[in-house]
């Protein structure tokens, strides 16, 4: 070694008789490392970066999917809301309509009994009111013949009652 | 064998450094001496420290890529981010800068910027041995890119390839002098190429060592030059990924002018 740096240059850059030896070594080494490189590392990189790529895409696919299905979950929902909101108007129309019925028939029930118990007290009140004119009538007849014979004077029952008859007609 | 090589003064390239007591002598270039790693003469296959450091690139290239991806996860951890993040940044500048067929050399450009990168990197470690800074291994890198993509403009295009040369949107008195200029400027490409890298390195590294051997020389006042030696190793390692940038960028430029060679 001291032979070579003395008899070398002073670089040892330019000492050519160490040429040979690195040419072959850088060789040998270039070859290893594209090797590696190109079988092992580089294929196995652009696997992980490729698989990553189309990862995110079909990760962005299936959120731009959730985000469609939850739009249709939306507007289903929203649609039987407006369904259930329908329904129920309807249900309170129909309900509203029936009670109505109800209520009329109720009504016209009731107004039918009111009329028929007016009927009924009309009834009873000339029955009443006639009654007590046939016992007016009676009782004046009864009166006239109980007089008369207090007064000692006959008379028969058929002229008391004409007369009675027609003074009650001709009072009232 | 101590003595005389204090005693030993270089011809060129290392100026020795003695302070006033004498006898201490800074030798920034021994860094970059090969040696062998089991002692004996260096011949074309014997193990040396360029073996060395060159196995621990191809460790420190395959423990970021191949082990620091091995989970293979959707969500990395930080060393699959890492992993990850230089393999994007190496195939987004291949397509950029060389348009998307040149993507097929990905593989081969790819594995240049990780043996430049981890060689530059591990070589600021203290008492490394930097290979990238031998003219002899950036040479042939730079070399082998300028005649591999000579080849494949040759191949794909046949003579059109030639076109490269000569600027059809220039006078047409003015072409043959464009033309001369560009072959010239083809045919440097693998020497800036090749020197630009080998020449950082080793300056850098050769400076590191001169402000380190004055710390022993300056007594008292040590703390001057190892605050420079901080300062610089900060510089040295933004140097390491930038000449490692650098080197992968122009080899796409020119690969681009293989693939695409009319202006």
């Amino acid at each position: 070694m001291a032979e070579t740096a003395a008899s070398g240059p002073g670089m040892p850059q330019l000492d050519i008789t160490t040429f040979p030896n690195q040419i072959f070594w850088l060789v040998v080494t270039m070859v290893v490392l594209y090797f590696i490189m190109s079988r092992v590392a580089l294929p196995r990189i652009a696997a992980v970066i490729a698989d990553r790529r189309s990862t995110i895409t079909s990760d962005i696919a299936a959120a731009e999917e959730f985000k469609l299905k939850a739009q249709e979950a939306e507007d289903t929902y929203n649609q039987a809301l407006a369904d259930a909101r329908a329904e129920a108007h309807r249900i309170i129309e129909a309900a509203k309509a029936d009670m109505q019925a109800e209520i009329d028939v109720q009504i016209a029930k009731a107004d039918a009994e009111i009329a028929a118990q007016t009927a009924e007290s009309e009834r009873r009140i000339r029955e009443i009111r006639d009654n007590a004119m046939s016992m007016v009538s009676e009782v004046s007849n009864d009166v006239t013949k109980d007089i008369l014979a207090a007064f000692d004077m006959k008379a028969d029952g058929r002229s008391v009652t004409a007369a009675v008859s027609a003074r009650l007609k001709g009072g009232a | 064998m101590k003595l005389p090589r204090k005693m030993r003064v270089r011809k060129k390239g290392t100026r020795p450094v003695a302070d006033e007591n004498g006898g201490l002598v800074i030798k920034p270039m021994d860094q970059f001496e090969v040696k062998a790693l089991f002692g004996g003469d260096v011949s074309w296959y014997t193990p040396t420290n360029v073996t060395l450091w060159m196995a621990l690139t191809v460790l420190a290239a395959t423990a970021l890529m191949v082990i620091g991806a091995r989970k293979r996860a959707v969500v990395p951890s930080r060393g699959q981010s890492m992993a990850e993040m230089t393999y994007s940044f190496i195939y987004k500048m291949v397509e950029d800068v060389a348009g998307h067929d040149a993507v097929r050399f990905f593989p081969h450009i790819f594995t240049l910027f990780m043996f430049v990168l981890f060689a530059n990197l591990l070589g600021l470690i203290p008492f490394a041995f930097t290979t990238t800074s031998h003219i002899a291994v950036t040479a042939v890198l730079a070399l082998t890119v300028f005649f591999t993509v000579t080849a494949l403009g040759f191949i794909l295009h046949g003579t059109k390839f030639l076109k490269l040369f000569w600027v059809d949107s220039a006078p047409l008195a003015l072409r043959p002098v464009l033309a001369l200029i560009e072959m010239i400027s083809y045919f440097v490409r693998p020497v800036s190429h090749s020197i630009r890298l080998a020449g950082a390195m080793m300056a850098g590294h050769a400076v590191a060592k001169v402000f380190a051997g004055f710390a022993a020389a300056l007594g008292a006042a040590f703390f001057l030059p190892i605050l420079a030696v901080t300062a610089l190793y900060a510089l040295e390692l933004l140097v390491a990924v930038i000449q490692a940038y650098v080197f992968t960028i122009l080899t796409c430029v020119y690969l681009k002018d293989a693939l695409h060679p009319s202006h």
